[in-house]
Formats: structure tokens, C-alpha cells, sequence
């Protein structure tokens, strides 16, 4: 026997090997590839403004839970770098790094914190910061860099529309896609990269491999992200169909904006995403419904983020609603 | 010009005349008899809504006295007789009269007297832990120390004491609700009744072991040696089950008993400290760890 | 494709040490102490007297009730003393001690009668025997069997299920039974379809036991009625209802019993001591015992008198190793971690765990990030994380009206919880005050 006393507790006496930091730590290694490339478009001003914003999440998070409320400091455990980053994520290069720190105090003081933290939290708290930015600072927030290829010195450079900016500008202005068309970047850069947008929504392909790791790893499951993509290409390809003159086709939604980082990364997000399957569906087939309206017919280009946040809200009805079935129910149903 | 004002103040008045008429009707339609020494009765009760009458919140203790005849069975521990005695004279009938009582802890088995054997991880609860085994020493009978009383006390009137692990009252907080009592699954905590000066003497332990293996779990243990039994002029003390215990309507408070108990056991406060020649009051006493490999 | 229950389940590592020793036999303790509640229900009643002579198979306590079962004398001695002694929760519970005496060669008499393949009694006399000769489930639940085969007239029995499945991780009792008593255990099965009047029964057995799948099916080549069934490794397949649910695709409601859906479900622990009942005329008195841990010098598979102190099996498997911090009453996801290993062997002991220091520990609990890996694994269909937060705020109707009270406590969700959260010790607090409210109202 041990010099310690001998342990009791309830069953079981076994875990598994999955713990919260492991898959917190999961989701940050899938968003390296998606990092790695926005680096490689702006240089270094991606690596400061995504060094700030998790600088100042990881600070403020341990500011506030050392001295305001007086609990626990918590910022090991992972859960506030992913906002950092993912907040970075959805910024624009270049982006003043003093707009990057307030953003970071909106995400984890009013839309993390103030909840009573992680867990706790009903809005994604990364998207909360951006549009916090955005509707704060409209003009700096939709400045993008254009995307050189390997041009550090770019940000002072050129600035330009995204794609979705441009189909948007574009079609009130009247004009038709035929016309618009010419000026959108082809398929393959949308899915390398090499356009212009936030920080973290460049390349399509650099995220997809991430969000397969993640579902190889069974830190999320696929319907979130599937679903959401779906309902977008189908929704808009319905559009397209039938009007190709005023809608853009489906590829180019599906993989413009910020579409697939936030159906891998931002809609996938376990704290404020329902606990069910069924749910998690109803949940992203919302998020694909909301993006494609006010892509199509909002004063925004790009309604992802707005879309996530709204469906967040319903996350408590949806996992009041949607619940597992209970082993047995079927057949007491059938004798009543 | 005048004819807007006009307009409006015509617009408004009738408005008014059709909301009141319907406030009205409405008011009447929907009327619901009460008794209005229900109020008065609710008025007078502390208002603390803790339930240590029975009834859910003082609400429904008073439609409880209104509506029963013979409220002698009903007390409110927390307002005492002098709420009573109100309330009595509020709806003429009788109330009867009570002791005070305060909540007492029937376990000493501190830290350092009552070893741990082994180490409980889990909920910190008492309910909880009570479900899952005997604790973490060897008595099964005594305080787990996770402090469900404590959570259960809406009179912030029980603290966990850090260095002994078991919970302390703060008499003159304490309003005898049964909260506590209710709270712990041990059945520790027990409501005894509150003398001048708030003088008590009651045992400390309810282990039901024999003595040998009561007093090698815990130094300070009822070990039904009988001792008291038989100083006690009263015969206010009870032996069954290895345990002693003194039965609050007999004693006298003389101390004899606290003075033969070979563990200290039974426990005694606020007396004046004793004459020359005593022994040293058990509360201060310096009570040797329990050596489990000196015992076996 | 191998059969399984569709929703939820788990697969921890299997760490089945033992899978390849041989039962042994234990040298007979000096002194047994059996407990009067070994089975789910009323206590037995005991009716021997203190310095009464025992003979082995002598009834020492009697059925305390219907839903009770009498309890047999394990060993040939004289009771000293009729005392309370730790139970695997560490409360003292009322035992007879008997103190063995040695030279009686009943003692040494173990499980090893001659086969004995034909069926001489009638269905009454078989059901009245497993009655009285103290039958209980040997699965870990300890239910009195004879209650289980007490068919009422308005229900349908079409199929028996024979549970060989042992999904718990480390434990082998059951695995190393059907290897060696095989043909004992298909006649004990016989003996329960005879009794019952069912043409039809199942053995299932999960696809680690590849052996013991082999074996059976060698040997039920010619039986009439009789199918093995390979079962795909997901914990709790031995659960009844996932059971029936893998084997049969059908569903026992919620609230229900198998036999709502036709089927009775007996362990081969139980179906072995049946043969025994009613073929040697052998109460229950011993069991297989599986005594395992990764660090321990020689884990094995003993049979076991009841009322054998857990020391003694300890000591047979050489000693409890330096550095061990838990010890399981068995196995590793639903069994009872003790206190003192004084605690003796019951008719519901089908391992003894020995967890080293490294694994014993809980992890340190964090908040709950509603993965929903909980809900993913619950076999049952049910939200474990809304359970405990439910139970932790006191909401018992609540809890109650979301099903807590179909929770299984197979602890699935515990064990997944990426933040360590002791959902099982709050749903199974909450559903023993779920059932008090109930019984309360009714």
C-alpha cells in the first residue's frame, strides 16, 4: 500500500483521454495551415494583428479573472487563445492594433466573462468582438489589403473589395453578372488564397484540411459544417438558377467570405452550438438560410457572422427542442 | 390649433372612462375572497420564508393558523413565543408555549482526533459522498465535513471551522429553523433547548460502535462505558446502542456527567470555568491524536 | 456485420489480463463472513444460533420476502458470532461469521462435479429450486432469480437470452466460465428452457471472446434451439436493454422489463449455478472471481466461497503492490471502490480491481463546454449534463420529468467528459431523491 490514504469515489474509475485542453489545443493546430497562409499573402501585418489579438485576449482574460471577479485564472486552458486567434481571424490585415485590443476586451470581458466565462457563454465570443468592430469602425473594418503574392510591404499599398464587395457593389449598381464576372478572382485563388478578405478566410483549401482534421479527431462532427455549406450553395444556387444575371453561382458563395471559417471554426464552436445532432442540423441549416438572405438582400456583402450569432441566441431552444431520443419511448408511444 | 388640443384632451379622457370601466369590470368579475387576517397574520411572522415551520414560506403558514382551529401543534420557531403570543392574541386561540431551542453539533470528531483512512473524491457533498460510502474515517456515524448545513442555513448562522473540518453555530444567529437538521444525512445536527445564558450540556458523538472500536476511530468517541449513567442524580442520561445520550428535559445541568466521561465526550458551554482542582474544561483540553498503531 | 445496440456506448481499453488463466482454486478460508443482504431487496433472515455447527449448503439465513433469497452456509463450521461487519460502501452491515473447520472434507469439494447432461425434474420443482437454493443474478445486479423466471399470465416468453457479454473492461470471470464449463453452462440453459417452455435461446457474447464463440458454437452444432450470437466490443452491451436491443432489435419501454418485449436475460455466471442447483443439488456458494490490476505480480481467475475476505484473494495473487490507490469491488466503470479489504466476497462480486496511484486519482473538474459527447454515448438517450445540472440546483421534478430515472449508471458519460465532471455521482444522488419524491406522491 501507499503512504497516502487509499482513494474512494463513485464509478467510474476509468477515463478516457479526451480533456477539454486537448481539444482546445486540437482546434488551434487545425488553424496553422489557415495562418500559415494568410502570412504568406500580407506578412508581417497578419502576424500583428493576430499576435495582438491574442496577446490582448490572453491579458485581459487573466486581468479580469485576477482582480475583477476574483476566481480562478483560467488562461491555460485554452480557451482564450482560440479567440485571439479566430477574432484575428476575422479582421482585416492591417487593422489598427489598438482597434485589435478593443475588439479583444469586447470578445472576452462582455461576450466571454461577463457570462461567467467558458461554458457559460451564449454568444460565440470572437464573432461578438468583430461585429462589435465593425459596426464600430465600418471604414477600417472593410479596408482590405489586396492579396501580392509575397509582398510584405502591401498593406500601405493597395487596398480592394472582396468578392462578395464587389458582387454586392456591383449588383446595385445594376450591373449584370456577365459584366461582374470579369473583375472576381478565379476559383483556384479563391481556394488558394490569393484574394483579398480577412485575415483568416483566405484560402479555402488551407481551412478545409484544418476542419478535416478536426473531424477526424472528433473534436466536431461534420453535420455543422456540411449543413451550412449546403444550405448556402443550395439556397443561392436555387437563386442562380433561376436569375444567373443578378445572383453570382453557387461555387463562388460557398467558397468567398467568410463562409468556411465560420462553418468549421465559428458555428462549430462546442460552448455555443446545440448538443445534438438533430440540433446541430437545425442550427446550421439557420446559419446557411440567414447568411444567404443578407448576402443576397442586406445592406451587408457578407452575412456569416451576423448569421452565427443570431442562431446562437436560439441554441437554448434548439437543445430544449431537439432532443436525444430515449431508449424505449418509440414503443411506449405505440401502446398509447 | 385648439381644435388638436381639444381633440386630444377628448381622445384621452375617453380613453381613460373605457380603461377604468374595464379595470372595473374586470375587478369585480374576478374577485377573490380572502381572509383578511391572513394579511394581518403574515404581517406579524418574520417573514424569513425558511420553512422551519413546515409550511413552504411564512405566506402559508398564516393561511395555515387562520384556517386551522386548534393551532397549539403550530409554532414558528424563528419569531419564538413572542410572535406567537401575536398571533394568538390576533385570531383568539391558543398557542402554545415553547422552550427556545438552538441547533447543536452531536460530532467532535475533529481532524486531529479522528483520522482520515481514506481520501473521498467527488461532489463536495454531504448527500452525496453519504450515497456513495462511510466517509473518509472510520466512523460511520459521525460529521463528513463537506458542509450541507452550512449551505442549508439561510441565517448565515453555521461556518465551517478550517481547522477541525466540522461546522460551528453562531448561536445568536440561530433560529432553531431545522434546516440543518433536515440538510445533514447523519442526523448530527440536533435542536436542544436554549437555557440562560445559553447553557448546554449534550454528548458529542453518536457512534453506535463498541467502545474499543468507537474510540480507535476517534479519540473523543462515546464509548458507552456508563459512567455517566451513574452520577447523573436525574437519570436524564440513556444508554442504547453504546451511546449515551441526555435527554434535555431532565437535565439539570450539573456537570457531573462532563466531568467523568473518560473521552471527553460530552460537551459543555458557556459555564463559568470551574473552581480549583477541576478539570480543565473539555474545550480546551489538549486531546492527544488518535495513534491508530499505538491502539491496534 | 457483427450486432450491437445502435445509440450510445463506449469502447475503454480492455486490459482483459486474465482472459488466458484458468480458474483456480483458492485454499479454504479460515473464517468466512457472509452478509445477510446479498441480493437486491428484503434481507434474509438468519437462523442459526451463535456456536450452531454448520454443514456446507446449510441454510444459515432465510428469504426474507418474495423479492429476497436465501443464503447457504459456504463452508462446514461453527458460526462464533453473528456480527456487523464493512459492506463494499463501508457500512457495517449484519453478517454470520462461521469459522471453517478444516478437516471437513466438504470444504475442499469446489465446482468440479462430473457433467451431468440429463434433465430429470419438472418445470415446478427446477423454478422452486433456484427459489430455495439462494439463485441471484451473478451479473453484478445480484437480482433473486426466481422472481426474474416468474412468468404472469398475461405475458409472452419466446425468447431466453443467455448474457455471456462481459463488456466490462479487466474482468474475465465469465469469459474463463464459458471456456471451462461450457457444456455445463448449455445444460443449464436446457434445464431453463425446459422450465420455462421456450424454444428458443441466445447466447450472446462480445467478439473479444473469440474462443469462447468458437467453442460454443462446436458444441451447439447438433442443439436444437440454441444460437450464439457474436456481439460487436461496445460498453454496456451486457446492460439488459442494450442486450435485448443488439440481439433482438427489440425495445424494452422505458420503465419496462425485457419480459415486456418477451425475452428473460440470465448471465452465465447464473445460468452455471442453476445447473449446479438442480443437477448436484448445489445451493450457491462460491464464484468466479476474477482479482486483477496492472501492477499486480500474478492477476488470476479463482472460484470463491462467499464470505471469503477480500485480503485473502489479495494475498493469493501476491499481495497488494507498493504505490496502489484504489481497490475496486469489480470492474472498473460500475464497480465500488473500497474502503478496507476486509470486505468479504457476496454472491454479487465478479472482480477485484487493483488501481495503481497514477490512475487513481480524479481529474480536477472544470466547467461543462456543452460538447455534448455525454449525450452522444448515453445509451440511453438521455442528457447527462442537463441531469447534473438539474440535481445540482436541487431541480429533482425536473430531473425526473427528463427520465433521470431510466439512467442505467453505466457511467459512460463520466468517462467521456472531456472536463472531468462527476456527472454520474449527481444523476445517481438525483435519482435516489427522484425516487423518494415518487414514492412520496404514490
Amino acid at each position: 500500500m501507499s503512504d497516502q490514504p487509499i482513494i474512494v469515489s463513485a464509478s467510474p474509475h476509468v477515463h478516457s483521454e479526451r480533456t477539454s485542453k486537448k481539444l482546445m489545443y486540437d482546434v488551434v493546430i487545425a488553424l496553422v495551415p489557415a495562418f500559415l497562409v494568410s502570412l504568406y499573402v500580407f506578412g508581417f501585418s497578419a502576424l500583428i494583428v493576430t499576435a495582438a489579438a491574442v496577446v490582448s485576449c490572453l491579458f485581459f482574460e487573466y486581468l479580469i479573472q485576477r482582480y475583477l471577479l476574483k476566481t480562478e485564472v483560467t488562461i491555460a486552458d485554452g480557451s482564450a487563445l482560440i479567440t485571439g486567434i479566430l477574432l484575428a481571424f476575422n479582421l482585416p490585415a492591417g487593422l489598427p492594433v489598438w482597434m485589435v485590443v478593443i475588439g479583444s476586451l469586447v470578445a472576452i470581458g462582455v461576450a466571454k466573462l461577463s457570462f461567467g466565462g467558458l461554458g457559460y457563454n451564449i454568444f460565440n465570443p470572437a464573432l461578438v468582438g468583430r461585429v462589435f468592430l465593425l459596426v464600430s469602425f465600418p471604414v477600417q473594418m472593410t479596408l482590405w489589403p489586396t492579396a501580392v503574392e509575397n509582398n510584405a510591404s502591401l498593406v500601405d499599398a493597395m487596398t480592394g473589395a472582396t468578392t462578395l464587395g464587389l458582387i454586392k457593389e456591383g449588383v446595385q449598381f445594376g450591373e449584370t453578372m456577365t459584366a461582374i464576372s470579369p473583375n472576381l478572382p478565379p476559383v483556384q485563388d479563391m481556394l488558394l488564397g490569393i484574394t483579398s478578405g480577412s485575415l483568416g478566410e483566405m484560402s479555402a483549401l488551407a481551412l478545409i484540411l484544418g476542419g478535416v482534421f478536426l473531424i477526424a479527431r472528433k473534436v466536431i462532427s461534420w453535420h455543422i459544417p456540411v449543413t451550412v455549406l449546403a444550405t448556402i450553395a443550395v439556397m443561392t444556387g436555387i437563386f442562380w438558377w433561376a436569375d444567373p444575371e443578378h445572383y453570382a453561382n453557387p461555387l463562388i458563395h460557398v467558397l468567398s467570405g467568410g463562409a468556411i471559417l465560420g462553418a468549421f471554426y465559428m458555428a462549430t464552436d462546442l460552448v455555443t452550438s446545440p448538443v445534438t445532432k438533430k440540433g446541430m442540423v437545425v442550427f446550421a441549416l439557420g446559419i446557411g438560410a440567414i447568411t444567404v438572405v443578407i448576402r443576397l438582400f442586406g445592406a451587408y456583402p457578407e452575412g456569416i457572422s451576423f448569421a452565427i450569432l443570431i442562431m446562437n441566441a436560439f441554441v437554448p431552444l434548439i437543445n430544449r427542442y431537439f432532443k436525444p431520443r430515449r431508449f424505449g419511448s418509440r414503443i411506449k408511444a405505440k401502446i398509447m | 390649433m385648439t381644435d388638436s388640443i381639444l381633440n386630444s384632451v377628448i381622445l384621452m379622457a375617453l380613453l381613460g372612462t373605457v380603461a377604468a370601466l374595464v379595470l372595473y369590470v374586470v375587478s369585480r368579475r374576478f374577485h377573490v375572497y380572502e381572509d383578511p387576517l391572513i394579511a394581518t397574520v403574515e404581517d406579524l411572522l418574520p417573514g424569513a420564508n425558511c420553512a422551519g415551520c413546515g409550511s413552504p414560506g411564512c405566506r402559508s403558514f398564516a393561511e395555515k393558523l387562520v384556517g386551522t382551529e386548534d393551532i397549539s401543534a403550530l409554532f414558528c420557531p424563528v419569531g419564538g413565543n413572542a410572535v406567537m403570543h401575536l398571533v394568538a392574541e390576533a385570531l383568539g386561540k391558543e398557542v402554545a408555549e415553547k422552550d427556545p431551542t438552538v441547533a447543536v453539533i452531536r460530532c467532535q470528531g475533529s481532524c486531529e482526533v479522528r483520522p482520515k483512512t481514506s481520501e473521498y473524491q467527488g461532489p463536495r457533498s454531504c448527500a452525496i459522498s453519504a450515497l456513495i460510502y462511510s466517509g473518509e474515517t472510520d466512523c460511520q456515524y459521525g460529521c463528513l465535513g463537506d458542509g450541507d448545513c452550512v449551505v442549508a442555513c439561510k441565517f448565515d448562522a453555521m461556518y465551517m471551522d478550517e481547522t477541525t473540518g466540522l461546522p460551528v453555530v453562531i448561536t445568536d444567529k440561530c433560529t432553531s429553523c431545522g434546516m440543518c437538521v433536515t440538510a445533514c444525512p447523519r442526523n448530527i445536527i440536533e435542536m436542544r433547548p436554549k437555557h440562560k445564558r445559553d447553557l448546554k450540556i449534550f454528548v458529542g458523538c453518536l457512534n453506535e460502535e463498541k467502545g474499543g472500536i468507537a474510540k480507535k476511530a476517534c479519540a473523543v468517541a462515546c464509548i458507552g462505558c456508563s459512567k455517566c449513567l451513574d452520577v447523573c442524580p436525574k437519570d436524564a442520561i440513556n444508554m442504547e446502542n453504546n451511546l449515551a445520550y441526555i435527554d434535555p428535559a431532565l437535565c439539570t445541568l450539573c456537570r457531573k456527567c462532563v466531568d467523568v466521561c473518560p473521552t471527553h465526550s460530552i460537551i459543555e458551554t458557556n459555564f463559568p470555568p470551574r473552581k480549583i482542582k477541576e478539570v480543565t474544561p473539555v474545550a480546551t483540553l489538549n486531546i492527544e491524536p488518535a495513534n491508530p498503531q499505538n491502539d491496534a | 456485420m457483427l450486432r450491437t445496440f445502435p445509440k450510445g456506448g463506449i469502447h475503454p481499453p480492455e486490459n482483459k489480463l486474465t482472459s488466458s488463466k484458468p480458474i483456480q482454486k483458492l485454499p479454504v478460508p479460515k473464517v468466512v463472513y457472509v452478509p445477510i443482504s446479498q441480493h437486491i431487496g428484503i434481507p434474509a433472515e438468519i437462523v442459526v444460533e451463535v456456536k450452531e455447527k454448520v454443514a456446507t449448503g446449510q441454510v444459515i439465513a432465510k428469504s426474507g420476502g418474495y423479492v429476497s433469497s436465501n443464503i447457504h452456509a459456504p463452508v462446514a463450521g461453527t458460526v462464533t458470532k453473528l456480527d456487523k461487519i464493512v459492506d463494499t460502501r463501508g457500512y457495517k452491515t449484519q453478517c454470520i461469521v462461521i469459522r471453517t473447520d478444516l478437516k471437513d472434507e466438504s470444504n475442499l469439494e469446489a465446482a468440479d462435479l462430473p457433467l451431468k447432461k440429463e434433465i430429470t425434474m419438472e418445470p415446478g420443482e427446477i423454478l422452486q429450486r433456484i427459489s430455495d437454493f439462494g439463485i441471484v443474478g451473478l451479473g453484478g445486479a445480484t437480482f433473486p432469480s426466481h422472481v426474474k423466471l416468474n412468468i404472469k399470465a398475461d405475458k409472452t416468453l419466446d425468447c431466453l437470452i443467455i448474457n455471456g457479454v462481459e463488456c466490462e473492461p479487466y474482468l474475465t470471470a465469465d469469459h474463463r466460465l464459458m471456456l471451462e464449463k461450457a457444456e455445463e453452462i448449455l445444460v443449464g440453459i436446457r434445464i431453463l428452457m425446459h422450465a420455462l417452455d421456450v424454444r428458443r435461446a441466445i447466447i450472446g457474447i462480445e467478439n473479444n471472446k473469440r474462443d469462447a464463440i468458437d467453442l460454443f458454437r462446436k458444441l451447439t452444432r447438433e442443439a436444437p434451439g440454441i444460437q450464439i450470437a457474436a456481439l460487436k466490443v461496445k460498453y454496456p452491451q451486457g446492460g439488459e436493454k442494450q442486450l435485448v436491443r443488439a440481439l433482438l432489435k427489440r425495445e424494452v419501454p422505458k420503465n419496462g422489463l425485457p419480459l415486456d418485449v418477451g425475452v428473460v436475460v440470465h448471465n452465465v455466471g447464473t445460468v452455471f449455478a442453476i445447473y449446479q442447483a438442480v443437477q448436484h443439488h448445489r445451493p450457491l456458494m462460491d464464484r468466479v472471481v476474477t482479482v486483477t490490476g496492472k501492477k499486480l505480480e500474478n492477476p488470476s481467475n479463482f472460484w470463491v466461497k462467499i464470505g471469503t475476505p477480500i485480503s485473502d484473494l489479495l494475498e493469493a495473487v501476491g499481495g497488494v503492490p507498493e504505490g496502489t490507490r484504489k481497490i475496486v469491488s469489480g470492474g472498473p466503470m460500475m464497480g465500488k471502490a473500497l474502503k478496507s479489504t476486509d470486505v468479504p466476497v457476496t454472491k454479487g462480486t465478479s472482480g477485484i480491481l487493483v488501481i495503481p496511484g497514477d490512475e487513481a486519482s480524479r481529474g480536477k473538474p472544470s466547467s461543462c463546454i456543452r460538447c455534448g459527447e455525454c449525450v452522444e454515448v448515453c445509451p440511453m438517450g438521455l442528457e447527462p449534463h442537463l441531469l447534473m445540472n438539474l440535481t445540482e440546483k436541487g431541480m429533482y421534478q425536473a430531473a425526473a420529468r427528463e427520465d433521470i430515472m431510466t439512467c442505467i449508471e453505466c457511467g459512460s458519460c463520466s468517462y467521456v467528459c472531456p472536463s472531468h465532471r462527476p456527472l454520474l455521482d449527481y444523476i445517481r444522488f438525483g435519482k435516489t431523491i427522484a425516487k423518494q419524491l415518487e414514492s412520496n406522491k404514490g
